[in-house]
């Protein structure tokens, strides 16, 4: 007996996944696929896309058209996938290194474009997969295999740097808010144009243990009192002070990508 | 079709659990329990409120609100 939303877009014999226990990426796959069911879409008429990573992983264990690619390339296979089938709804699944660090010139360029593609950020800070190395996002003075004496770089914010490359939909929630999660997944699938929610999770087996911040829980715990809403952070910005803030950073109409590209053919046909 | 609370329950596959406790943490009604096993375990089903957020946070499948006819 399972769950009917595992029984309608997983591939049950992949399951469990392999992620460690605790870990929030299980949290956003099943948050896509809520977000999904919610929308209406049409399996067949999805395609997720992925790089390399533990956030990679994910295509694997869901049921629609899947694409798991190279390092920091989901975002040029899915301009690809979504360019020669604009009717395709195209999920990229990112992890925070994947996104912002080899495939950042892919990020920038697809949301300058302002290509219609859902982004969705599996944030951990860190490396998980090859062990522990602090990746673009580990706050300055974290830890890592990499920065064993603590980070000295400061970390990128993949939801204003998505915006600032002029996504038109950029969003940001966490594991533990994961209501708030699930609805701005469905919005960036619904947003026509480039679109992005960062999904803050949890790595409680490497960033967790050398950073010590505990056990899954412990790390969840510090989401809830970390991360504070964008419209309380607006309302009472006391509230707010040496906290990050969540919400709808973008969202605007532009013109799309596809659409432009078609008109063109339509110019053209004279 | 609107499915009544009274038709729902809370399902558990201890299979799948790999007992990172979060749905027992963030609880609303603390019903959520470890087994022998350390898996989650429903330990006072008459005050689960069914209000799905152990679903909600679990990373793993492992439980969920579904109808009553799945068991």
């Amino acid at each position: 007996m399972n769950n009917p939303l595992v029984e309608n877009y997983f591939r049950v014999d992949k399951l469990p996944h392999i992620w460690c226990p605790g870990c929030g990426h299980g949290i956003i796959m099943s948050a896509i696929a809520r977000a999904i069911e919610k929308s209406g879409l049409d399996k067949d008429k999805v395609c997720i896309v992925s790089g390399i990573g533990c956030s990679s992983r994910a295509p694997g264990y869901m049921d629609f058209n899947t694409l798991h690619t190279t390092h920091g390339r989901a975002l040029a296979f899915a301009t690809g996938v979504k360019l020669a089938n604009p009717e395709l709804e195209v999920i990229v699944i990112a992890g925070d290194g994947d996104l912002s660090a080899i495939g950042g010139n892919h990020l920038i360029h697809a949301a300058r474009r302002n290509i219609n593609l859902t982004t969705i950020c599996f944030n951990n800070n860190i490396y998980g997969m090859t062990g522990g190395q602090y990746s673009p996002t580990t706050a300055t003075g974290d830890k890592g295999t990499t920065a064993p004496y603590g980070n000295i770089d400061r970390p990128f914010d993949i939801t204003q740097l998505a915006a600032g490359a002029g996504a038109t939909y950029a969003a940001k929630a966490t594991v533990y808010h994961v209501n708030q999660l699930q609805k701005y997944i469905e919005a960036a699938i619904g947003h026509k144009g480039f679109s992005m929610v960062e999904a803050v999770s949890v790595c409680p087996t490497y960033y967790g243990r050398k950073n010590k911040k505990g056990s899954a829980v412990d790390m969840m715990n510090w989401l809830k009192d970390s991360f504070v809403d964008m419209k309380i952070a607006e309302k009472m910005p006391e509230k707010a002070v040496g906290k990050f803030v969540m919400g709808e950073y973008v969202n605007k109409v532009e013109p799309e990508y596809t659409e432009l590209y078609d008109q063109v053919i339509e110019r053209l046909k004279g | 079709m609107a499915v009544s609370k009274d038709d729902l329950m809370v399902h558990i596959k201890e299979e799948w659990c790999k007992g990172c406790g979060i749905c027992i943490a963030y609880c609303p009604k603390k019903v959520l329990g470890f087994n022998e096993h350390g898996k989650v375990s429903m330990l006072d089903r008459d005050n689960c409120i069914k209000c799905g957020m152990c679903e909600m946070r679990c990373p793993d499948f492992a439980i969920f609100l579904g109808g009553k006819e799945n068991v």
